[in-house]
């Protein structure tokens, strides 16, 4: 289903990443083309940072292949680096270096000359507007700046393919539109192909050409935001929230039992949303809250997000609100993600 | 592969340089940097006791002296050199005491430390041609201390004790003058002379250890805590997605801790000569040759304690264990001969024993390089056999 073809500029096969007995990436294949951008969706642990660290030659395969523009990520690892750059979830840079110094460093490692560099430094500088902090120690600079810094630090080299790992991640919604943005403006200007991970289903939909989803090391979805979701739509799946005024922990149990509902999650306390499919779904659930003397305020039908996709898909949500038919004061609340958290992060 | 030399070379500078910019702009850790040393030197230099630090330790005196036909000669001149003496090294503050039982009761709430007893046949066997006998009282809970008191006393003693003797030749021979009465009573007169002139203090046995543990420690524990936090914080990452030989991230981290290393060494060399008096007699180049060989023969120890630690506390925790006994052991604070002999044998493994060792006989006896010969063999077989076994442990540890 997801054969390999000559434009790939990153090609993906049967690669494995085993720590011990845990298998963070297992045995996926894919490949991204040239001047795409592709988002690898799936919640923490998933083996996203996995994927990436293998694909940028940080970390080694256990089993399978990665080729960058044609150059195999483990025998040619140097000429891959050339090609690539990576911002990965830890800001790479010194915290008491100016931006300058920061940028200077990162691209005289690249044998980067002297006037050609510091072009490219106030180019880039400019790009992210802080040309007017260029000497300013990094430590000084506020959460969304340093991502900013981040960000152009990895474009040093004028990379062919650039991997993003979580690039919003912890950023306010001014700066997180800005990063998207200029990742979409560097994709559109410079042909860049981008490869990005991320949990927030609708950061994938608004950046992505084509998405791969990502759960427990596997790649269990391939295609375009559209078409994902449009399988799903089609696939006689019924996704409602209801807002009842007696919201009771029994009614969640009676609802969450009818046989046609997949999952059901409590939103706030009268707001429930319900994925249920086949059939007369839609009635036989009306039928279960009103024999139960449950209160119907207002009811909405939902078009399919990625999300949904996502807990069709896998039977699972991606937030941690998400539960897998238990009920809801047992909810394990631990752990980094969602679902089996005993399997803990993969990396 | 000389053009890659260059570049491993360059990559290695930029490497260090930019740590050592980091190093300097983190105000807080250079003051510590420069105090460390202070603190280690006067800490060290002024708590161990050296020749006259015993001094003002309280004894109780008991003189129970019942004289010979009326008279107490014997404790009478015993007492008069006793004080003679004392007054002049002001070691012991003498109280009287009147028994035995009160006097061990006095060392017991710990208000003296000690006491010495005349017994009461003293004159009696003085006069008489016998040995007179005295008693020191001392404190079996203070092992040092009493038996720093007892090798002082017994010094007192035999001193008097030859006077006497030495007056004793000269009546039965009134023809002998003082000296050669002395020749009989004493044969042998000791005379101490150094290999170089001048007095040395306990500050020129410890100095060239502190630097040598010092400037070495600073590469084996700074090595893996830097490579350890930059993994930490994930900037190492930065350096391995650049197209660069990955020993030059080791090379330039080395480079800077090095510089750092010498720099407290230099700090620690100043501070020595200037406020603890101590001379460098040999070459200062040949001392830092020998620091810089220090750090070799270390690199590798600690480019394979990075390899294995995973995170910065793995890895100061590797440094404390190894840290202590090599501290301890390699003769740095106490003379090796003073161990026993399987910590000896300990101690002869550990090459900052050799290096302590090369350092102390450069700068203190003014030794040259032919003098310490061993000691540069054992410093560069280490080295290189820690450097080959450490290099490809490194390279695969990077690509985990």
């Amino acid at each position: 289903m997801f054969a390999l073809d000559n434009e790939s500029i990153i090609g993906v096969q049967n690669l494995t990443k085993a720590f011990g007995n845990f298998v963070a990436v297992d045995n996926i294949t894919f490949g991204v083309k040239k001047g795409e951008i592709f988002g690898l969706l799936g919640p923490n642990g998933a083996g996203k940072s996995t994927v990436i660290r293998i694909l940028s030659t940080l970390t080694r395969p256990t089993k399978g292949t990665a080729t960058i523009g044609g150059f195999d990520v483990v025998k040619q690892d140097n000429e891959v680096r050339k090609l690539i750059g990576i911002v990965s979830e830890k800001m790479i840079m010194y915290n008491r270096l100016t931006a300058r110094e920061n940028l200077w460093f990162f691209g005289t490692l690249f044998g980067m000359q002297k006037e050609e560099l510091n072009r490219r430094i106030d180019e880039l500088l400019e790009l992210v507007q802080l040309t007017k902090w260029g000497k300013t120690q990094v430590g000084k600079f506020s959460t969304g700046m340093k991502q900013k810094m981040n960000i152009i630090r990895a474009l040093l080299n004028m990379p062919q393919v650039l991997f993003l790992d979580e690039p919003t991640l912890g950023l306010d919604p001014q700066s997180t539109v800005e990063i998207r943005e200029f990742i979409r403006k560097l994709n559109q200007e410079h042909g860049t192909t981008v490869l990005i991970t991320t949990h927030m289903m609708s950061e994938a939909d608004l950046l992505c050409d084509q998405i791969g989803i990502i759960d427990h090391g596997k790649i269990v979805a391939l295609d375009t935001s559209t078409n994902l979701k449009n399988a799903i739509a089609g696939a006689n799946t019924t996704i409602l929230t209801l807002e009842i005024a007696n919201l009771t922990p029994d009614l969640l149990t009676t609802v969450r039992a009818l046989k046609c509902v997949e999952t059901v999650s409590q939103e706030n306390s009268s707001h429930m949303k319900i994925h249920a499919h086949g059939e007369g779904a839609f009635d036989s659930i009306i039928d279960a809250i009103r024999a139960n003397k449950g209160n119907i305020i207002s009811m909405q039908n939902i078009q399919p997000t990625l999300e949904d996709v996502f807990l069709h898909i896998t039977g699972r949500e991606v937030r941690e609100t998400a539960d897998q038919k238990i009920p809801l004061a047992e909810h394990p609340r631990s752990g980094h993600g969602f679902g089996n958290s005993s399997r803990g992060r993969g990396r | 592969m000389k053009m890659r030399g260059k570049t491993l070379m360059s990559n290695s500078l930029r490497i260090a340089w930019k740590d050592l910019i980091e190093l300097f702009r983190n105000r807080l850790g250079l003051v510590m940097l420069i105090l460390m040393p202070i603190f280690m030197m006067g800490m060290v230099g002024f708590i161990f006791p050296s020749n006259n630090s015993l001094n003002h330790v309280s004894v109780a005196l008991i003189n129970q002296d019942a004289g010979f036909s009326g008279s107490t000669i014997g404790s009478q001149v015993f007492l008069t050199a006793l004080n003679g003496i004392n007054n002049q090294t002001g070691m012991l503050d003498i109280s009287n005491a009147t028994t035995i039982d009160a006097l061990k009761e006095s060392v017991q709430k710990g208000d003296i430390q000690g006491g010495i007893v005349i017994p009461s046949n003293f004159t009696q066997c003085l006069l008489s041609g016998q040995q007179g006998t005295l008693i020191i009282v001392t404190d079996n809970s203070n092992p040092q201390i009493s038996a720093a008191m007892q090798s002082a006393l017994t010094a007192v003693f035999q001193q008097m004790g030859t006077m006497l003797a030495q007056q004793k030749v000269i009546t039965l021979n009134p023809a002998l003058n003082a000296t050669s009465a002395l020749a009989i009573v004493q044969p042998y007169n000791i005379q101490v002379e150094g290999v170089v002139s001048g007095h040395t203090s306990y500050f020129d046995f410890i100095a060239p250890g502190i630097m040598a543990m010092t400037v070495m420690m600073s590469v084996m524990t700074g090595l893996p805590a830097a490579i350890s936090q930059e993994k930490e914080v994930g900037t190492l990452d930065g350096m391995m997605v650049a197209p660069i030989n990955r020993l030059s991230i080791i090379v330039g981290k080395t480079l800077a801790q090095t510089a750092r290393g010498l720099l407290q060494g230099v700090i620690i060399l100043i501070l020595a000569s200037v406020l603890f008096g101590v001379h460098i007699q040999g070459s200062i180049l040949l001392v830092f040759g020998l620091l810089l060989l220090g750090v070799f023969s270390f690199v590798g120890l600690g480019v394979v304690l990075t390899s294995f630690a995973k995170d910065q506390e793995t890895a100061m925790m590797i440094m404390m264990t190894l840290m202590f006994p090599m501290m301890f052991l390699s003769g740095v604070f106490f003379p090796v001969q003073q161990m026993p002999w399987y910590m000896q044998d300990i101690s002869k493994v550990l090459p900052l024993t050799y290096a302590a060792d090369a350092l102390r006989k450069v700068m203190v006896l003014g030794a040259g390089i032919p003098q310490i010969t061993t000691e540069l063999t054992v410093l560069i077989v280490f080295g290189v056999v820690m450097t080959a076994i450490a290099v490809p442990v490194f390279k695969r540890a990077m690509t985990r």
